[in-house]
């Protein structure tokens, strides 16, 4: 990963699928700090409202609207064995596809993806989260990072898959 | 503490929730409910006929139609309803059933409509409800009264401070004599406006739980649980600066109370720790924020006085108004309300709220607020669930396990609470007292 800090580089799609697959592959595991290696230090993370999924969260209740002092903070709860709703953690699979370049600008790359994430907990149904990836990736020495992540769900309400205690 | 009321005794010295499902020893001094209520049909029947089609039920706030002909579909004590206001702006809640053969006749979450019209047979009615027009209506035979086909009104519509509440039951008090003492704190709540109004925030929550409805009852105002079930909530404070060590003898870091609101409802009362956005400083909101909650306090205190000031901005409050509507003004405002599906499923519908005053800024942090405890994202609310999942869960053997317990506080004579049971036994003994006065 020799690439150069650039921020107009085009980065391909293969490379930003191996990103996404490689994202997915942490959360699905549970490796939590590996996964928080890969944002940016002023990283955020976005679940917004099923009824507003474009919404402003300064301006709109968002699931989840973390910046990246709170996503830490998320990631020492849901490694902390009283994360009740996460404990013993989910067994979940990731799904992610349609992935797409949809512009670079200011050095960040916005990439859209498609995701589908089946989470299991013991004695409960299946649980479906589907929906559409809306990041920003920013080229570093270390390779791609997650400058913005917004996950966006297409179900009109949350109802059966009930809390987003686990990273969508 | 001057809003203190009793909430141990009855008045009668028996106990007035006794009943087949409610039994309260005031001997022994233990309070008992029967797991039952928990898993039954028949029970759950018995709440629609006694409790949701006879007590005053939240249906929205006025600022959710803001303008004429604005309007929100949403389910009610199971029925669909059509939250709107009409062309004159007076605020309506009609059944959504066509008169003509029964369909919806408005399929959108919300909107502005001039009209609501029935894909069916086209049949259409004016937003306060009144038949518009009716297709090929020369067929219908003379005298047929198209003045009586409007939409049907919910019987019963009244508000407090902007809180709109249906009741189901044309022969129910009137609204504000229900209400009683929640009046009080739903005015601690609306005092936050400098102009007195405040707003729905744009952005709904709705989530199941797997679970009886009365859990979320408790589950609400229960600060007992605090410790055990929102520990990673306490060390995100605690890590963030705020202090959160319980005070000396007790378990949370300020002693709080338990309240008899009356009618059934009831709240929590508790000295502020964990900031509020009016308005009280916590290292959570970031240096930058400090002269901004200062000046917020500022305005407080020149409109209502310093002891008024500091009951809004230094205390929090969950309140229940009976049956099913939570207002949590805590780290942040939520309304919540909350109808079963089954005896084990329930589906909830919480929104924030703030002053319609507040900047930007303002509203931003208080929508973050929200999010580090509140919601199905937050850091304590799914935790919450899944306590509430689990004992229902544990109610499956409610033949072999039939009692649950809720003593706690009962031999103290005194002061309940927050960490105590005398505020959700006000909810059991309403519970009880109407259910056992059913047919």
């Amino acid at each position: 990963m020799n690439q150069p800090l650039d921020p107009g580089a085009i980065v391909t799609r293969a490379e930003v699928e191996d990103f996404l697959y490689h994202e997915a592959a942490l959360l699905d595991d549970w490796k939590l700090d590996d996964w928080l290696a890969l944002l940016t230090d002023d990283a955020s993370y976005y679940v917004p409202p099923n009824d507003k999924p474009d919404a402003d969260h300064r301006f709109t209740l968002f699931t989840v609207a973390d910046d990246i002092v709170r996503l830490r903070e998320r990631i020492i709860r849901l490694k902390d064995p009283n994360c009740h709703a996460e404990y013993p953690p989910s067994r979940t699979r990731r799904m992610i596809s349609n992935v797409r370049i949809t512009g670079v600008e200011d050095g960040l790359i916005s990439v859209a993806a498609n995701f589908a994430i089946f989470r299991h907990r013991r004695n409960e149904p299946v649980r479906e989260f589907v929906g559409r990836y809306r990041h920003k990736l920013k080229r570093t020495d270390a390779g791609l990072k997650i400058h913005e992540r917004r996950a966006i769900l297409d179900a009109e309400e949350l109802g059966r898959m009930g809390s987003v205690s686990f990273l969508l | 503490m001057t809003e203190y009321r009793q909430g141990n005794g009855s008045g009668n010295g028996h106990g007035s929730g006794n009943g087949r499902f409610v039994v309260e020893d005031l001997e022994n001094l233990t309070f008992s409910v029967n797991r039952k209520v928990f898993v039954s049909d028949d029970v759950l029947e018995g709440e629609h006929r006694a409790i949701f089609d006879k007590c005053w039920v939240y249906v929205g706030h006025a600022s959710e139609v803001k303008n004429p002909n604005d309007f929100r579909t949403r389910q009610v004590a199971g029925r669909p309803v059509i939250f709107c206001r009409d062309r004159t702006g007076t605020v309506r809640a009609l059944i959504n059933s066509c008169r003509h053969r029964g369909a919806l006749v408005c399929r959108e979450r919300e909107g502005n409509a001039r009209q609501f019209y029935c894909i069916y047979h086209g049949w259409s009615y004016n937003t306060d409800g009144s038949l518009k027009g009716i297709p090929g209506d020369d067929a219908y035979p003379p005298g047929y009264d198209k003045t009586k086909k409007g939409l049907v009104p919910v019987p019963r519509l009244e508000h407090y401070k902007d809180f709109y509440f249906v009741n189901f039951d044309h022969d129910a008090p009137d609204l504000h004599t229900y209400l009683a003492g929640a009046k009080d704190y739903i005015d601690l709540i609306v005092d936050q406006s400098p102009s007195g109004r405040m707003e729905i925030i744009s952005g709904v929550q709705e989530y199941d739980i797997k679970a009886n409805w009365k859990l979320l009852v408790e589950n609400s105002v229960d600060d007992y649980h605090l410790v055990t079930t929102h520990s990673t909530w306490l060390n995100y404070m605690r890590n963030s600066g705020v202090n959160v060590s319980p005070a000396k003898g007790h378990m949370l870091p300020t002693k709080g109370f338990g309240l008899d609101l009356g009618n059934g409802h009831l709240t929590t009362d508790n000295p502020n720790y964990r900031g509020r956005p009016v308005a009280k400083w916590i290292a959570v909101y970031g240096e930058e924020a400090k002269a901004d909650i200062d000046a917020i306090r500022k305005e407080l205190v020149e409109r209502l006085g310093e002891a008024r000031a500091a009951r809004v901005a230094d205390t929090n409050r969950n309140l229940c108004v009976f049956p099913n509507l939570v207002i949590n003004d805590g780290s942040s405002v939520t309304v919540r309300n909350f109808f079963p599906v089954s005896p084990g499923h329930m589906r909830v519908t919480a929104w924030a709220l703030g002053p319609v005053e507040e900047t930007e800024a303002q509203r931003a942090r208080r929508l973050h607020a929200f999010l580090t405890f509140y919601g199905p994202g937050g850091f304590a609310t799914p935790d919450d669930v899944a306590a509430l999942e689990l004992a229902q869960q544990g109610f499956a053997a409610w033949r072999e396990v039939p009692w649950s317990d809720l003593s706690r506080g009962m031999g103290s004579s005194q002061e309940q609470l927050a960490t105590d049971e005398g505020h959700l036994r006000v909810f059991w003994r309403k519970w009880s007292e109407l259910m056992e006065a059913r047919p």
